[in-house]
């Protein structure tokens, strides 16, 4: 599910978004590229502020405008481009064909709306039929995402739910109307490792079984590697590295994904220090002229300090954006090498 | 090497109590802590593990009596700090200092840096203020933040900055023990790490003893020599760190390994999962027997009706389980 040969469902090309604030221009994301095959999961990865949570809001133009502002790029999903459609024809497709799951249930469910009104809220915009339809509809959802006694759950307030509940209710209300995308916003980070477990699993489970793509964007590298098909790794506002999840995981190409991938501390690492990235993420007023890793980078030349790498395929499975890479060593033929 | 436990603690309770009405009247207790021991022994780490609301905090807080234990005995170098009195507990409080999870939320915005890591100083020292400076300096090198930027407020520094002035404001008075609560929670992964190796060198420096609370297992299975899992209140096995990550025997230990992500495709691919059902109880309302049978996939009916008894099943590797031994 890793080569993306056929029309992906979602293109997005060159996205850049601006917030003008008073202490500046923020350049929260810089020219992001990439593609989203159908039923593929995809895991974006970064820090905070890297950008990740910026570029997906703004594929649906979720970000307010003023002080933020879409300044270029394209969104192609299903032969329309997002950015640039009608507001009532992406309204369409917000919680339709395109599902949102945002990290803290608590504060994106409404506190003064049962649980079951909230999800038919949702068919009603997309999918209005007659309530006793809604509301049947509404208890299969329930059912679908593992909520105990639903017909009981429907007639709850959100407070009556613990986090893990919630959250599955987040997921019962973006998957309402079938959506052909899912984007989850740091969907787990609330939650304990056991809850989140059964999260993961179930995710797992209902992808299989709806066939959608899925856009997650999280920090926890351990949940990429056991949830994702391709992780995209983010930093300063742009993508350094694009790579299907055995190869990112066995090779990290860029000098970021390696340092990620090396802070982890492992089941030997006791008694040794821990790997680390020296500095501090880059300060975002500042448009990448640059690279903008190149001050934390243990292997940065001139180059990288003078100009800003783009995102270039190394291999017929993986974009890194770096200019050590810029002299490709592809040799890999078959494509189906596990990197190095 | 000495042994020398610094930290004794013995069945320690924390009830909150739950009122209800015009008059307050008690109706009920939330039992964060529910009867735990433990030692922490000297220049070492005790790692405490658990899923929120299992009452992990309230130790640390109760430890350093920031809360009232409601019963049971905290024994601190030798000297039990229920019996001492205001005063007393004074002149032990520069010894047992604490690291916030929040380092936005844990520095004063309108202190500068200097005011904040010299206000233990203040408070219990008389230094010259030039003298006092000097050790700021100090102490600022000592955590890797540059000296010169001793007169900035914390809002002109990083996540990871402003952790590193709450290590310095909690060694400023030379403790034994601190008391370190999810101190790189609310940092990003490659910050985590410069944050620990820091701690870890402190440790070294400064003969330091750690109590470290962290949800994150691995980072737990890095900084520890011994590892308490909690759950509800209480404590569920306690080892030493390889025995406790490659022998666990508490089905729940089992299941929050389990639980806990791998950052490698290949093992998360092939590795068990065991998945719990359900959600951790109200600790107001524990339920009868051992605390975790409501969610434990290896319950018999024994579990749901008595309480186990803690027991030691090997050297240093205690457990809180009726199938266990």
């Amino acid at each position: 599910m890793t080569t993306s040969t056929a029309t992906p469902v979602l293109r997005v090309t060159d996205l850049t978004t601006r917030f003008n604030t008073q202490d500046g221009t923020v350049h929260a994301v810089n020219g992001v590229s990439f593609d989203l095959a159908d039923g593929e999961v995809l895991g974006v990865v970064g820090e905070s502020g890297s950008g990740k949570s910026v570029t997906m809001m703004s594929l649906l133009r979720l970000i307010p405008t003023p002080p933020g502002e879409i300044a270029a790029g394209e969104a192609i999903f299903e032969g329309d481009d997002l950015l640039s459609m009608d507001l009532g024809d992406l309204r369409e497709i917000r919680g339709g064909k395109v599902g949102f799951i945002f990290q803290d249930p608590m504060t994106s469910l409404n506190p003064v709306v049962t649980v079951g009104d909230q999800i038919m809220e949702s068919l009603t915009v997309h999918q209005p039929a007659r309530r006793r339809e809604m509301r049947a509809r509404a208890l299969e959802l329930l059912q679908l995402v593992g909520i105990p006694s639903p017909e009981d759950r429907l007639r709850c307030y959100p407070h009556e739910l613990s986090g893990g509940m919630r959250q599955r209710v987040m997921i019962a209300i973006a998957l309402a109307c079938n959506p052909t995308v899912l984007v989850a916003d740091e969907p787990t980070t609330a939650l304990d490792v056991t809850i989140q477990a059964q999260i993961l699993e179930l995710v797992k489970d209902l992808r299989v079984k709806l066939g959608m793509a899925v856009i997650w964007i999280t920090h926890d590298l351990g949940v990429v590697a056991g949830l994702v098909d391709r992780v995209l790794v983010m930093y300063g506002g742009q993508i350094v590295e694009d790579a299907p999840v055995d190869e990112f995981y066995a090779a990290p190409r860029h000098p970021y994904s390696q340092g990620l991938l090396a802070s982890l501390p492992s089941a030997t690492s006791r008694g040794e220090k821990l790997v680390n990235i020296k500095g501090q993420p880059p300060d975002m007023r500042q448009p990448p002229a640059s690279c903008s890793f190149a001050p934390r980078c243990p292997h940065a030349f001139d180059r990288c300090h003078q100009e800003n790498p783009v995102l270039t395929a190394v291999s017929a499975t993986r974009k890194v954006s770096c200019w050590l890479d810029e002299v490709p060593t592809i040799p890999d033929t078959e494509g189906a090498g596990h990197g190095v | 090497m000495e042994s020398e436990v610094l930290v004794s603690v013995r069945d320690l309770k924390k009830h909150f109590p739950v009122t209800k009405g015009a008059l307050r009247r008690k109706v009920g207790a939330v039992r964060a802590v529910d009867g735990v021991s433990f030692d922490i022994v000297r220049g070492q780490t005790l790692g405490l593990v658990g899923e929120s609301g299992s009452g992990k905090s309230t130790i640390g807080r109760t430890l350093l009596r920031l809360e009232e234990p409601t019963d049971g005995t905290v024994v601190f170098d030798g000297g039990d700090l229920a019996d001492l009195s205001v005063g007393g507990l004074r002149k032990v409080r520069p010894r047992m200092q604490m690291v916030f999870q929040d380092p936005h939320a844990c520095l004063n915005p309108r202190m500068t840096v200097s005011s904040i890591i010299g206000e233990p100083l203040v408070e219990h020292l008389s230094m010259s203020s030039r003298e006092r400076n000097e050790r700021v300096e100090e102490l600022l090198s000592l955590v890797g933040l540059n000296p010169e930027h001793a007169n900035r407020y914390p809002h002109e520094f990083s996540g990871g900055q402003r952790q590193r002035i709450g290590i310095a404001r909690a060694i400023a008075l030379n403790p034994d023990l601190i008391v370190c609560d999810e101190p790189i929670a609310a940092l990003d992964v490659s910050i985590q790490a410069q944050v620990v190796n820091l701690m870890e060198e402190l440790q070294d420096l400064l003969g330091l003893t750690y109590l470290f609370i962290s949800h994150d297992l691995g980072m737990v299975r890095h900084i520890a020599d011994r590892v308490a899992v909690m759950y509800l209140g209480r404590i569920m096995e306690l080892a030493d760190v390889d025995a406790l990550y490659e022998n666990p025997l508490h089905p729940y230990t089992r299941a929050l390994q389990s639980s806990a992500p791998v950052p490698d495709p290949a093992a998360e691919a092939t590795r068990e999962k065991i998945v719990l059902v359900g959600d951790i109880p109200s600790p107001s309302a524990p339920p009868p027997g051992c605390v975790f049978s409501t969610r434990c996939p290896e319950a018999v009916d024994r579990c749901r009706t008595e309480v186990p008894v803690w027991r030691e099943v090997a050297p240093g590797h205690g457990v809180a389980c009726h199938l266990v031994g």
